[in-house]
């Protein structure tokens, strides 16, 4: 017999399986309990990302019958599978919300296909059909709240440039700087978002240093896509800019500063998956959705918000809520003078060509590379 | 659209408000390993206690409401984390790297540990002095913006050089350095120089660590530091153990730093990576400069470890 193809994980894995075996028989004569985990990249107080995830975790954590488990900071390396298997095996999760955008491939995948009794449910990646089935991928999308924050901006800035700091030009990244952009256009035609990328998804000093050259710039109203706003809101205020927030509600760092932001709504979406797995119709393995889902939200409007931009960022919205409404259509050129969306024709949300984005609109000073 | 925008002087302007902004945790750091150093002993923790000082400091402006008190706090931190390595280095055959690699991973852990509670709350700050009062451009006015630690570190660099050639204490650190035996045949314990030294080291790190926190960029977070204990511990190195040098290199530190967003904010859109990079560039580029295959580090203390 050979020894070494009995690794030593294997080995583990089985005894915690024959242990969590007795500890399941022993509680399901209690009580049905679920175990639900949740797997943070960064600190779950960041104001940012994580805290808008632990946040959803903290409704779950009040519905009775469920026992929520948190790890935070596992990096996006095969510590999220060890993760994984130890919050299935020794905790005896059956559903699992590695939030991270990371973690899926290979991580998720490759755990999902091992264990195929436990439910994965992945934010921001993109679950195809040849994905285990087990596994799903959910996202919101945050544009369709970042183009009424361009609104807002667009009509409380005075000298028509916005600022947007950004960690990487990844696609969800660009595609917020481009919406962002979009809705500033129809408050005022000639506003322009001047990029800045920093280089990684927290960088403090580099992202303070940012803040302030876009405001020598002329920039008044700025923006962010980084883990944690805090730097940029508490920096752009202080320099007497107004900011638009991102992932939550920073109002409280900046109350005269803050005029609106794009805020994730985990606490909404997070009782419904729970919901459809206890009723058995079960997850979707593709989920997204916007405002209308209620998978996104826009923050309440702060006291710098003129009546002209609440009535015009209030009329989109209620659009979104409504029909639905198309950001990214025809005739869109992007800022090198290129046709990247032909006239009459519409990417809806759902448009996967979307996801791939790799431009930036006209109107945005930066470049991708 | 021209009135408000200053167009390509935001390069020079940002360099200069970068090097007067982002210098300071670079000079404070610098100096306190440069007094470790020359007394012949080599702390690698500063980058822990770089961080301990921006979250003690932080808690303590937090719940006394005096950021000056949090400065102070900052201060002690790194001074009983100086303690703590000297106190560790000063048992028989152990490996100052070693405890210093090892206390960076002790105060950065601590310091996360501890800090949790402290990502939310807002607190007090230190004040700024403004010295851009002649000029009518806001531009300059936040630029000149200046943190009084700032004025102190830039005040301590010459401090330190006279005391290091003219004062008793300073010849004593340094005889210390460069041979130990010299200094106990002077009938002085080199075990007490060398706590002394690494504890106003590790003081100078920790006021470092709460101009991050409690200035710029002025909140606690965990990827506040990102690094730059580590760099400045290198800087000494590059500066020669020279206080001047310290303080020179950790300007041009600070200005390189601001480069990258400075150039992208102004159009110059590629390669940001590269600018972003440009304090690693300068380093290894005086250092290429600077070197030579014919003699030793130049002003390196005898005594440290990676001489001997």
């Amino acid at each position: 017999m050979d020894f070494s193809s009995i690794s030593r994980r294997r080995l583990l894995q089985g005894s915690a399986a024959l242990t969590l075996g007795t500890a399941l028989g022993a509680r399901s004569a209690a009580a049905a309990d679920t175990t639900i985990g949740f797997i943070y990249v960064g600190s779950r107080d960041d104001y940012g990302y994580n805290q808008a995830h632990a946040a959803g975790a903290a409704v779950l954590k009040k519905m009775p019958g469920l026992k929520v488990i948190e790890e935070e900071k596992v990096p996006e390396t095969d510590a999220v599978e060890k993760t994984m298997e130890s919050m299935i095996n020794l905790d005896g999760a059956t559903l699992l919300f590695p939030t991270s955008f990371g973690y899926y491939n290979p991580h998720v995948k490759k755990t999902a296909s091992k264990y195929p009794k436990v439910r994965f449910e992945h934010c921001g990646g993109l679950w195809t059909d040849k994905d285990p089935k087990n596994a799903g991928s959910y996202f919101g999308y945050i544009d369709e709240a970042q183009y009424i924050a361009g609104i807002v901006a667009g009509h409380t800035s005075k000298s028509g440039k916005l600022g947007f700091v950004a960690a990487k030009p990844i696609p969800q990244v660009l595609r917020n700087i481009n919406a962002f952009t979009l809705g500033a256009r129809l408050a005022n035609p000639k506003a322009t978002t001047q990029v800045i990328f920093t280089g990684d998804w927290s960088m403090p000093v580099k992202e303070a240093e940012a803040t302030n050259s876009l405001i020598d710039q002329g920039v008044d109203v700025l923006t962010c896509h980084v883990d944690g706003p805090k730097t940029m809101v508490e920096n752009a205020a202080r320099r007497g800019a107004f900011v638009c927030g991102y992932h939550v509600n920073q109002a409280p760092l900046a109350p005269k500063a803050y005029l609106t932001g794009a805020e994730w709504n985990w606490e909404a979406l997070y009782p419904k998956f729970v919901k459809m797995m206890a009723s058995g119709e079960g997850i979707p393995n593709f989920y997204r959705g916007g405002l209308k889902e209620e998978i996104v939200k826009v923050s309440p409007y702060g006291p710098a918000v003129s009546e002209t931009a609440r009535k015009h960022a209030d009329e989109v919205k209620a659009k979104f809520m409504a029909t639905g409404l198309t950001i990214f259509k025809g005739p869109l050129v992007d800022n090198k003078g290129k046709t990247v969306i032909a006239a009459g024709t519409e990417r809806g949300q759902k448009d996967p060509e979307l996801e791939k984005m790799d431009y930036l609109v006209e109107g945005v000073i930066g470049a991708t590379a | 659209m021209a009135d408000a925008g200053i167009g390509l002087w935001t390069v020079p302007l940002a360099v200069i408000g970068g090097a007067i902004r982002v210098s300071t945790p670079f000079l404070f750091v610098s100096l306190g390993e440069c007094i470790t150093e020359r007394s012949g002993r080599i702390n690698l923790g500063l980058e822990g206690t770089l961080v301990m000082g921006a979250m003690s400091a932080y808690g303590i402006s937090y719940f006394s409401g005096s950021p000056w008190i949090g400065v102070l706090s900052a201060g002690i931190t790194g001074a009983l984390l100086g303690a703590l390595h000297a106190g560790i280095c000063s048992l028989p055959r152990v490996n100052d790297v070693a405890v210093g690699i090892a206390l960076m991973l002790f105060g950065t852990g601590l310091a996360f540990f501890l800090g949790k509670p402290l990502i939310e709350p807002t607190a007090p700050r230190l004040p700024a002095i403004d010295f851009g009062w002649w000029s009518d451009i806001p531009q300059v006015k936040a630029a000149l913006r200046v943190n009084v630690l700032f004025l102190f570190g830039v005040a301590l660099a010459p401090v330190l050089y006279w005391a290091f050639r003219a004062t008793r204490w300073g010849l004593l650190i340094r005889t210390t350095g460069e041979s130990s035996d010299a200094a106990r045949a002077m009938g002085h314990s080199v075990l007490l120089i060398r706590l002394r030294a690494t504890m106003v080291g590790g003081f100078l790190a920790g006021i470092g660590g709460s101009f991050l926190s409690l200035f710029y960029p002025g909140s606690w977070n965990e990827g506040l530091s990102s690094g730059q204990g580590i760099t400045a511990v290198a800087l000494v190195i590059f500066a020669r153990w020279d206080p001047m040098l310290c303080l020179w290199a950790s300007l041009a530190f600070g200005g390189a730093a601001a480069l990258g967003p400075a150039l992208q904010s102004v159009g110059v859109t590629f390669g940001y990576h590269l600018f972003n990079a440009a304090p690693y560039f300068l380093t290894l580029a005086i250092m290429i400069i600077t070197c030579s295959p014919k003699r030793m580090l130049t002003g390196a203390p005898a005594e440290l470890s990676i001489t001997r």
